[in-house]
């Protein structure tokens, strides 16, 4: 029974072969759709981007539309986080990095020791946004200075404390974790003006927006924040809450983020490689991106760039592939 | 294994019934078994029509062959499922040799000493270590030290220490399982150890090793940890081939984590749940494989 035995164990393993090749083998890639891309030709070649999960979805859904136009070229996106993503950018791994917030000085000089050159590119604006817990709809507008004493080391334990005009419940908060770059962006805006550099440490932490709107959603007198996208997912369960930067109260919207008026707003960037921008799928990659950001960041729940400063990034990309011809 | 005891049993399980156990305290204890059996029955019932529930509507051809879109209705796993089977071919292919091979000698040719009891207890505690470590040592052995970069074959390779003392020691077990007089008749004919190992023990252990290492397999395409650490890509809109072992690669385990993350419910939920049906069917295609494997070779012996 040897011989036979052994090739008949191996009938599974063909199974799976077969299987796998023939899912791999594959039809081919959807037909391309019409041509709106700055280049004729067919390009290909992979495209190495990671960062910032902010940035993420954005860049996920600008690829999308170039694979329709470029089917060859495939973009490899990872979501390391800002910080992480440009850990591997300076090291030359990435093409691309996606970051929601601009680039560090020591990483700025990391990336200038190993010699990789690159050109920041504006491409939207998030509005973080903050909620409450039905039941705590007396809140609807928090100024700088209530946010110190919310969020801030020490942190109010019972509403009152954050306002006197407020009834005494209990305070719950759930927020994005240390390495998330909302929660560096949210403490840079409201406790560094303070001088105040950690914020409390007892409150729900959690890395998952989703995470942090169920919970605000499931207890009275919970308090949060999350980015733009999520907030307008969110719908009825949870109320919104308007922030006092000082000139009264301003509710996060579209307008207000791209008037200004809106004191949590933070950029969204790509950094591009100025080498690898010599490689036409690269430099073609990021020219689309510019050209076709504005139809799709929307559907993604960020705020476009108003047109002049959209054209600004334009000109920027075009500098940096001309300068890398 | 079970061949040359079965007549015996059978023979037994005529003549000899156990006796029906009526105190009180034999049918509580019955009982108490009953639910324990109930819980776990009702828990994965639930999971399960949570999820074809939610998913179900999702669930067609194109859902299978369209690349992933910010527009849930035009979502797809072709990239997770490509990768997938790609990482299971090349797993499956990594781990045989290495997993039956180091079983092989430790089961019959390892001195009986220190050093090999040594080794067994290490196997052993290594098939217990977090998943999460073996995608830590990937990210830094295959990934930075060996240069392979976050392809493919780093996650194959992260997939394979996975399961590897898994697949070692199920395949001890049926190294074991194989009676002794198998091995003494072929010596007693004059065959070498080796020859032995090969052509007897090896063939009759086959179903059981082959059982051991499809179980593990499914176990490592469930995997999100070790190959999210190792360098698996969120989204990606190409095929992988088990043969470009440089490329990166998606799998299902890491598109369904993309999908539950987005703010949007219909891919939290609709989605993420068809997503998991796919995963789900590959697992139950894999488990039957086994089974049939297993009754197949029971069988013919």
């Amino acid at each position: 029974m040897n011989r036979r035995t052994l090739s008949r164990a191996a009938l599974p393993f063909a199974l799976v072969l077969s299987l796998a090749l023939s899912a791999c083998g594959g039809d081919d890639p959807a037909a391309p759709g019409d041509s709106t891309g700055s280049s004729e030709e067919a390009l290909s070649g992979d495209i190495e981007i990671d960062g910032s999960s902010t940035v993420g979805p954005l860049t996920d859904a600008i690829s999308e539309e170039y694979s329709a136009v470029q089917p060859d070229v495939t973009v490899n996106l990872g979501i390391s986080g800002t910080g992480g993503g440009f850990e591997r950018f300076c090291a030359g791994e990435t093409d691309i990095s996606n970051a929601s917030r601009p680039i560090k000085d020591e990483e700025a000089t990391l990336c200038e020791e190993a010699g990789v050159e690159f050109t920041e590119v504006r491409v939207g604006t998030d509005a973080l946004s903050m909620v409450v817990n039905p039941a705590t709809d007396y809140v609807t507008c928090l100024t700088t200075e209530e946010l110190v004493s919310l969020w801030g080391p020490d942190g109010a334990t019972t509403w009152d404390q954050v306002n006197p005009d407020f009834p005494s419940d209990p305070v719950e908060i759930f927020a994005p974790g240390v390495d998330s770059g909302t929660y560096d962006f949210f403490n840079e805006t409201i406790l560094a003006p303070s001088d105040i550099e950690e914020p409390r440490q007892d409150y729900n932490a959690s890395e998952d927006d989703n995470v942090i709107a169920q919970g605000i959603e499931g207890t009275p007198g919970a308090w949060g924040y999350f980015g733009f996208a999520y907030f307008q997912e969110a719908g009825a369960a949870l109320t919104a809450v308007e922030y006092d930067a000082g000139e009264g109260c301003v509710a996060p919207s579209v307008e207000t983020a791209q008037d200004g008026s809106y004191g949590l707003t933070r950029p969204l960037f790509i950094y591009l490689k100025n080498e690898s921008l010599s490689r036409p799928e690269v430099a073609d990659y990021a020219t689309f991106y510019l050209d076709t950001v504005q139809d799709v960041i929307e559907s993604v729940g960020y705020i476009a760039e108003p047109e002049d400063a959209l054209a600004e990034s334009q000109a920027a990309v075009a500098d940096a592939v001309e300068a890398a011809k | 294994m079970v061949s040359t005891s079965t007549p015996t049993r059978e023979r037994v399980d005529q003549s000899f019934r156990a006796p029906v156990g009526d105190t009180i305290r034999e049918r509580f204890t019955q009982f108490v078994l009953l639910i324990a059996t109930c819980v776990a029955l009702v828990v994965l019932v639930t999971l399960l029509v949570d999820i074809v529930r939610d998913g179900a509507s999702g669930l067609s051809l194109n859902f299978l062959t369209q690349y992933t879109s910010r527009i849930a209705a035009n979502s797809g796993i072709r990239a997770g499922l490509t990768g997938t089977l790609s990482l299971m071919f090349l797993v499956a292919l990594l781990t045989f040799p290495l997993g039956v091979g180091a079983a092989l000698y430790l089961e019959e040719f390892a001195p009986r000493n220190l050093w090999t009891r040594l080794l067994e207890t290490n196997i052993n505690n290594l098939a217990g270590v977090p998943s999460i470590v073996y995608g830590l040592l990937g990210l830094s052995v295959f990934v930075y030290v060996l240069g392979f970069g976050r392809s493919l074959i780093t996650g194959a390779l992260t997939l394979t220490l996975l399961v590897l003392p898994v697949v070692i020691v199920a395949s001890r077990e049926a190294f074991r399982a194989v009676p002794r007089e198998i091995r003494d008749g072929g010596l007693a004919l004059g065959a070498t150890p080796l020859q032995v190992a090969v052509r007897q023990t090896l063939p009759a252990a086959v179903p059981s090793i082959l059982t051991g290492m499809i179980l593990s397999l499914s176990r490592a395409i469930g995997e999100t940890a070790p190959i999210l650490v190792a360098g698996a890509v969120f989204s990606r809109r190409a095929d992988n081939a088990p043969w470009h072992l440089s490329e990166s690669y998606t799998a299902i385990p890491i598109q369904i984590f993309d999908f539950v993350k987005r703010p949007q419910e219909e891919f939290q939920i609709g989605v993420a749940s068809a997503a998991i049906i796919v995963l789900m069917a590959l697992l139950l295609v894999m488990n039957s494989a086994a089974i049939i494997i297993r009754n197949r070779y029971a069988r013919n012996r």
